[in-house]
């Protein structure tokens, strides 16, 4: 009950932050997707590659984001930059390549073989065929990708307050220092919420962006 | 041969930036001042496995057990609503069910523990139900056909086939788990986080790596132990890696 | 027309095709026949260059392909293979309109062709232009395959066992529409297929492969009939005379210009003519020739009477059209020796017998 007053009562701040972590999630993914897609659709030209830049991304994604973000601070604040913004989105980046790289890598592997054989035979140059064939059809594993990339980040994005990056998280922190249940469940309560509703969305725009051809059945 | 000279240089890159980083530590009197705390690292090492390795275990234990249930004829209704909830239950954040958990258990390491244990507990219910929902029918036919009870198809048929997936749930649950152990230091778990939290804190960039270097090396470690397992432990036939 | 010269294609040590020569005429549809590994797909995907040749030349309508932009040369050369590969993010219409897209062929043009192209394999195009490939069966998708190959209307079609993934029955009625298509374009095709039974049915010429090597190259009639060696008589089959029976038309192997007897004739004059040839029965026609019965020599010899009243029904007729493997059977499903052959309106044009059925095939081996 205390809880619905306190939310009720910082609507507006509660709104500020949650456009705090949603342009953290934004934009970490975005540069995610830009540099991920590229990466796995080249590795795809050489197996050795691909071992290694996978093992490289999975990891960093094992290592503990705290830790992480510690070891960026010194590093980055030899540019006057150590706490805040710049150290979580790098993080964030960092941590949403392995979803993206590896999910467009195994989408385009397991194009049917046939289908490049075909998209050859017919004379396709290879650019053609990664745009007509082998990245329509990836593009729902690709999606799936982009997906958990989000959900990590949105939670990993949580812990981001702690070094000044604000954020969902603020409210978590400040209910653990000030032992106030309601901050502490406010801002549980709508990071989960932030990251049920993204999964949802994108799940949505997973449907809607895949050809009718490859839904059926 | 444009593919070795690439790995070359690669590799000259990585040696060449340790190298740097090292060198850097070391000109700043960095390495000195993260080497002090060590005492701290070793006892808080010590206490980050232990929360790691309990809440761990309990998982386990309960996990695959539940897994097994969930698949038997009787309560196989149930799999896909208790698999819908536990995916819900994975885009939770971390911190999020850290905080949740203090809210209800308070301080300390209790709440720490149930709260990991829940953490682990989610992947490897999904992938023990996975694993054994992947075993292919006509295995499950023969041998029933041959005569084996239900308690002897799931010891030597369905286990056996479904241990790789199996395994790779509790890697991923693990690695989740030891990745979550630093935030314990936020409700009183203790752990490394201590360094790494206070030493943003106090802005102490030795204090800071003292805790995240160890934190980084010790989740990557752990990781690559269990993956090591998985390999080694999985037989040949049903190991797609080997 | 397309010709090879020399052409040979090495993957390490090994040799996949040794130093082909060949060469198909334009229209002709060439069967590459043989084992699994001698070298039939690789000498086929040279050609549209998915494999580029080790050395040697191709020539298509006399133009070395060599000099050719590989992208270009595929785009003028229809291609098919086995897993018929339509693309499952595409509707059939941008399935078939593939490669005129590529060409930057204005849209209106290349949906009306994909509409026409439908429509000659018998695919209601209002029904399976927006239809995606998983909605058809998979003969349905093979039809598609084949008319996407057509689309840009290539005089030079490559086909990768296109039929080897439908069941037997479908088959047989995709290599009619098939070959009733071919008939109407008159493509220049080279069709790959291990299934010696496809490659009697659908060739005009048979090259015959064995460990990258051309071992036979001619008319299916002649492969049948005068395998040049041990390993290609085995290969086309102990029964190779039977499948011949299925190259040669009854026209060809009937008696023509038979006599007969009409109804109204006399029994006498029946007797008469039956002794005339050697005959043991005679046939009898209708007013306008259309053939009605049959007279016995046994019935006709001790009655008196007209040929109307003692007739017995025939005991099996055959179109002319058929082939001799439809008359064979026919003899032996009704237990005789001879048939009454007749054309489509059902007039008594000749018939042919055991006998001159063995000569027919015997021809061509004392030729030699």
């Amino acid at each position: 009950m205390e809880t619905i007053a306190f939310i009720m009562a910082n609507l507006p701040v509660i709104g500020q932050r949650m456009l705090e972590h949603v342009s953290l999630v934004g934009v970490s993914v975005g540069v995610a997707i830009l540099t991920g897609v590229p990466i796995g659709i080249l590795i795809t030209q050489s197996r050795a590659w691909a071992d290694r830049v996978l093992y490289v991304a999975s990891v960093i994604i094992t290592i503990p984001s705290i830790a992480l973000f510690g070891i960026l601070i010194p590093v980055l604040s030899l540019i006057g930059q150590g706490i805040g913004y710049l150290p979580a989105v790098i993080a964030l980046i960092l941590y949403a390549q392995l979803p993206i790289i590896r999910n467009t890598y195994t989408a385009i592997m397991n194009v049917d073989p046939a289908l490049r054989e075909a998209a050859r035979g017919m004379g396709m140059t290879t650019l053609e065929r990664l745009r007509r064939v082998e990245l329509p059809l990836a593009l729902p594993v690709i999606i799936n990708g982009v997906r958990s990339a989000v959900v990590l980040n949105i939670a990993i994005g949580a812990i981001a307050t702690y070094i000044g990056a604000g954020g969902l998280g603020t409210f978590i922190s400040r209910g653990i220092s000030q032992t106030d249940i309601r901050q502490l469940l406010t801002g549980a309560l709508s990071v989960s919420l932030l990251a049920i509703i993204a999964d949802y969305a994108l799940l949505g725009a997973q449907r809607l962006m895949t050809s009718p051809g490859l839904r059926l059945r | 041969m444009a593919a070795t000279g690439l790995q070359t240089a690669f590799r000259l890159l990585l040696i060449t930036g340790v190298f740097a980083c090292g060198a850097w530590f070391q000109a700043n009197g960095l390495l000195p001042a993260i080497l002090k705390h060590r005492s701290d690292v070793i006892y808080l090492i010590r206490q980050h496995l232990a929360l790691a390795a309990v809440s761990g275990a309990i998982a386990i234990v309960v996990g695959i057990p539940l897994g097994v249930i969930l698949t038997r004829p009787r309560f196989e209704m149930f799999a896909d609503a208790v698999t819908q909830v536990v995916n819900l239950g994975t885009t939770i954040p971390t911190l999020a069910l850290l905080a949740l958990s203090m809210s209800f258990l308070g301080i300390g390491a209790p709440p720490v523990i149930f709260a990991l244990f829940v953490l682990t507990l989610l992947p490897i219910v999904l992938n023990t139900i996975a694993g054994l929902r992947s075993v292919p029918q006509p295995l499950i036919e023969a041998a029933r056909g041959m005569g084996m009870t239900p308690a002897q198809i799931l010891r030597r048929v369905e286990l056996p086939n479904a241990v790789f997936v199996i395994l790779a749930g509790i890697r991923t649950a693990l690695a989740i788990n030891i990745g979550t152990v630093p935030l314990a230091f936020l409700i009183g778990g203790g752990g490394l986080g201590e360094l790494i939290f206070t030493g943003i804190d106090l802005m102490e960039p030795s204090m800071l790596l003292a805790g995240a270097i160890p934190t980084a090396l010790l989740a990557v470690f752990v990781d690559f132990l269990v993956g090591q397992i998985q390999f080694w432990l999985v037989p040949r036939g049903v190991n797609p890696l080997r | 027309m397309i010709r090879l010269e020399q052409v040979s294609k090495h993957f390490g040590t090994m040799v996949a095709v040794d130093r082909i020569d060949m060469e198909v005429p334009t229209g002709a549809v060439c069967v590459l026949l043989g084992p699994s590994g001698c070298g039939k797909t690789t000498t086929m995907k040279m050609i549209n260059r998915l494999i580029p040749p080790t050395s040697g030349k191709i020539f298509l309508d006399g133009k070395d392909t060599t000099g050719v932009d590989e992208v270009s040369l595929r785009r003028s050369i229809g291609y098919v293979i086995q897993q018929i590969g339509l693309f499952p993010n595409m509707t059939v219409e941008d399935n078939i309109c593939v490669v005129p897209d590529l060409l930057g062929w204005p849209r209106a043009k290349s949906r009306k062709r994909a509409s026409q192209l439908l429509d000659m394999v018998n695919l209601d195009p209002s029904v399976f232009l927006k239809r995606y490939p998983k909605q058809l069966s998979g003969g349905q998708q093979q039809r598609v395959g084949v008319v996407r190959a057509l689309a840009a209307d290539p005089p030079v079609l490559l086909m990768d066992e296109p039929f080897g993934a439908i069941d037997p029955i479908n088959r047989e009625v995709i290599q009619d529409e098939f070959m009733k298509l071919q008939a109407e374009l008159k493509k220049t095709i080279v069709f790959v297929s291990h299934d010696i039974d496809e490659a009697v049915k659908m060739a005009t010429r048979i090259a015959i492969f064995r460990d990258g090597k051309l071992i036979q190259y001619d008319t299916p009639d002649n492969i049948l009939a005068h395998p040049v060696d041990a390993f290609v008589s085995e290969f086309v089959g102990s029964d190779r005379t039977l499948k011949r029976l299925r190259l040669i038309k009854v026209t060809d192997a009937m008696m023509s210009d038979p006599p007969r007897v009409k109804a109204e004739d006399t029994l006498e004059t029946a007797v008469r003519l039956m002794d005339e040839h050697g005959h043991v029965s005679v046939v009898m026609v209708g007013p306008r020739g259309r053939a009605r019965g049959v007279v016995r020599h046994e019935v006709a010899r001790d009655l008196k009477g007209l040929v109307g009243e003692h007739q017995e029904p025939l005991p099996g007729i055959v179109n002319i059209k058929d082939d001799l493997r439809s008359a064979v059977s026919q003899m032996f499903t009704h237990g005789v020796t001879w048939l009454a052959c007749v054309d489509d309106d059902g007039f008594y044009k000749g018939y042919i017998t055991q006998k001159s059925i063995t000569q027919v095939l015997g021809t061509t081996y004392r030729d030699r």
